[in-house]
């Protein structure tokens, strides 16, 4: 029963919600906005066992004195700082917690954000270089696109009639070999959503249960 | 006065049967499109053409009301500030107010979904002024809400389920019986085993990421079905494995599954709940911590399977940095190129979904893969069909296929 009551749930779950996207009609009108809340209750009640194991963790990386453990220190007293005056205090504006989100956390993931950009460059790096045919093609598609989205493009080519110039160029690749290429890939991962969704209800596919 | 009084009534009489006929026909042809020229004075023309109808395909409650711009809306004098909507059960009083539409526009829609289902309504629809003149009248109506029990317009949605539903269990059918599948060899997947074998020969741990999104978005059970796979291997192997993880459910289900392995495996002593972290909701607070895992911990494969977002290449690259061989896959569109650039391997999209029955072999799920092979070139199918007819000028298929 251990591994029967799950499927059960899995495949009555599953099919109900198909059915409430064919049928508006009540009880299904309501399935969708009450399996969503259910879920959002668990997913709370699951941050407690994630904070948990988080905190386990760490606790047990210090007592044993592993290797960086002094980061464990900090992460916890990260988590207290953020944690405590959220519990005491709320969250609205004014208190201690949107301070520390607003003047700490946000600069912290905007900095992260930003790396991004020189992770690009070491990725554009590799990416470009004309090592094969297809490397080429790519090499010389993204050149044209960056060059069409800066005005310089249009400034080189304004030589070429209306319509031929850089930025058009730019603007055909993205519409149309670009689109392409990313519906191709949406329609097969559509499919392929739909086929693990089928193993998923008819419990063919298992093992997010844990086991085959 | 008798007499007066008498003609006075006959006089009343007289008007209030025409007061009330005017009414009818005004009900009866449609009435407010009468009004469809310039009036004198301030007070404003009336809204045109006005409808009613019970909005389709809804749990009911709703009615639609439509209705094209006033004469003196943006034509004619522009002095139309507003439209008001007011609702009554009774053709005649007792309305209220139930919104009102700022004008500007040439045709106008408001939905009242404030309505019983199955009780007559009327609606009186008046345009007015800044100065608070209002026009004359368009009562419409009655009309009741009611629920549907087919969303009418969803049709091409229900037929295409079928048809590969019907393909993919047919397939598992076949496979069940015994019959003898080809399934096209995916490399990202073949290269598991070696990827697994390279860690244990290093010594380094497996460090294998689900996705940020939680346990409700199909890619990230993707992900862990492919995880049950990979910590087999790494259980057999006896390959250190490290699961970090940015959803508490994805944690508890992430944490049962290598369990499961670790256990089918025989070996129940070498799986440690700590192998599944949670670290953070949030996104690019997940990524520093994956970072810095990888950076102190020098994994030497890395798996990303399941959906990513702007910090696939902040960890794709980090992986990159450390000489890890990376197995990426994801369904998001925006995110491929990245791990096609930083990645060994990458499972494109529809591969994702197929990783985890490829890696078990087991029939049924392999048919389901090649069902989902068969419902793809019958999709290729439809949109050569679709191209032909879009360029002979007929456009039915399209329209059929739009999906509302």
């Amino acid at each position: 029963m251990r591994r029967e009551i799950p499927l059960i749930i899995t495949f009555v779950c599953g099919i109900t919600m198909i059915i409430q996207f064919f049928i508006p009609h009540w009880p299904f009108s309501d399935v969708k906005s009450y399996f969503q809340h259910t879920y959002m209750i668990i997913a709370a009640f699951a941050m407690i066992l994630g904070i948990c194991n988080l905190t386990r963790l760490h606790i047990f990386k210090i007592r044993d004195r592993r290797e960086n453990w002094g980061y464990s220190i900090v992460l916890l007293v990260g988590l207290a700082i953020m944690a405590i005056p959220g519990l005491f205090q709320g969250i609205h504006e004014g208190t201690m917690f949107e301070f520390l989100f607003k003047n700490a956390h946000v600069p912290m993931n905007s900095t992260m954000f930003s790396l991004l950009a020189f992770f690009v460059a070491s990725a554009s790096y590799r990416a470009f270089r004309a090592r094969t045919f297809d490397a080429a093609l790519l090499l010389i598609a993204g050149f044209a696109v960056m060059l069409g989205r800066a005005p310089i493009g249009d400034t080189l080519t304004s030589f070429m009639p209306e319509g031929w110039q850089m930025s058009d160029l730019a603007n055909w690749i993205m519409a149309f070999p670009n689109t392409a290429g990313q519906r191709a890939i949406m329609m097969g991962s559509g499919l392929g959503i739909v086929a693990t969704s089928l193993r998923v209800i008819l419990g063919i596919e298992r093992s997010y249960l844990g086991g085959e | 006065m008798r007499n007066l009084s008498s003609g006075r009534s006959s006089y009343s009489y007289w008007l209030s049967v025409h007061v009330l006929a005017l009414f009818l026909a005004l009900l009866i042809s449609g009435e407010c499109s009468a009004v469809a020229t310039p009036t004198s004075g301030i007070r404003p023309g009336a809204p045109i053409n006005p409808s009613v109808k019970d909005r389709p395909n809804d749990e009911g409650g709703a009615i639609e009301i439509t209705w094209e711009a006033s004469f003196d809306d943006t034509r004619g004098r522009g002095i139309v500030r507003s439209y008001s909507i007011l609702r009554s059960t009774e053709a005649v009083s007792g309305f209220e107010k139930v919104g009102e539409v700022d004008s500007g526009r040439g045709r106008y829609l408001f939905v009242d979904d404030g309505v019983e289902n199955g009780k007559r309504h009327f609606y009186k629809l008046v345009s007015q002024t800044s100065s608070g003149a209002i026009s004359e009248p368009c009562i419409i109506g009655p009309i009741s809400a009611s629920a549907q029990w087919f969303h009418s317009e969803r049709w091409n949605m229900l037929i295409a389920l079928i048809i590969v539903s019907a393909s993919v269990l047919t397939f598992i059918s076949m496979a069940r019986k015994g019959r003898d599948l080809y399934i096209r060899p995916i490399a990202g997947l073949q290269a598991v085993d070696e990827a697994v074998g390279r860690a244990t020969e290093m010594g380094r741990p497996v460090l294998y990421i689900p996705g940020i999104l939680d346990m409700d978005d199909v890619q990230t059970i993707a992900g862990v079905a492919i995880l049950g796979r990979v910590a087999r291997k790494t259980a057999e192997y006896e390959t250190p494995l490290t699961v970090p993880v940015s959803r508490s459910v994805v944690m508890s289900a992430a944490q049962e599954t290598v369990k499961e392995a670790y256990w089918d495996v025989g070996k129940p002593d070498a799986f440690h709940p700590e192998m599944v972290r949670y670290l953070t909701d949030d996104q690019f607070g997940f990524a520093a911590g994956v970072d810095g895992i990888m950076l102190r911990e020098k994994p030497a494969t890395v798996f990303f399977q399941g959906a990513f977002y702007a910090e696939s290449l902040i960890l794709a690259e980090t992986g990159h940095s450390i000489g890890a061989v990376q197995i990426a896959g994801t369904a998001m569109t925006s995110q491929l190129p990245f791990f096609v650039t930083a990645c060994d391997y990458t499972l494109i999209g529809e591969e994702l979904f197929a990783a985890g029955a490829y890696l078990t072999e087991d029939p049924r799920l392999l048919g389901s893969l090649k069902g989902q092979d068969v419902a793809k070139g019958l999709a290729i199918v439809f949109i050569l069909i679709g191209i032909i007819l879009e360029t002979a000028g007929f456009h039915w298929l399209t329209e059929f296929l739009t999906v509302n």
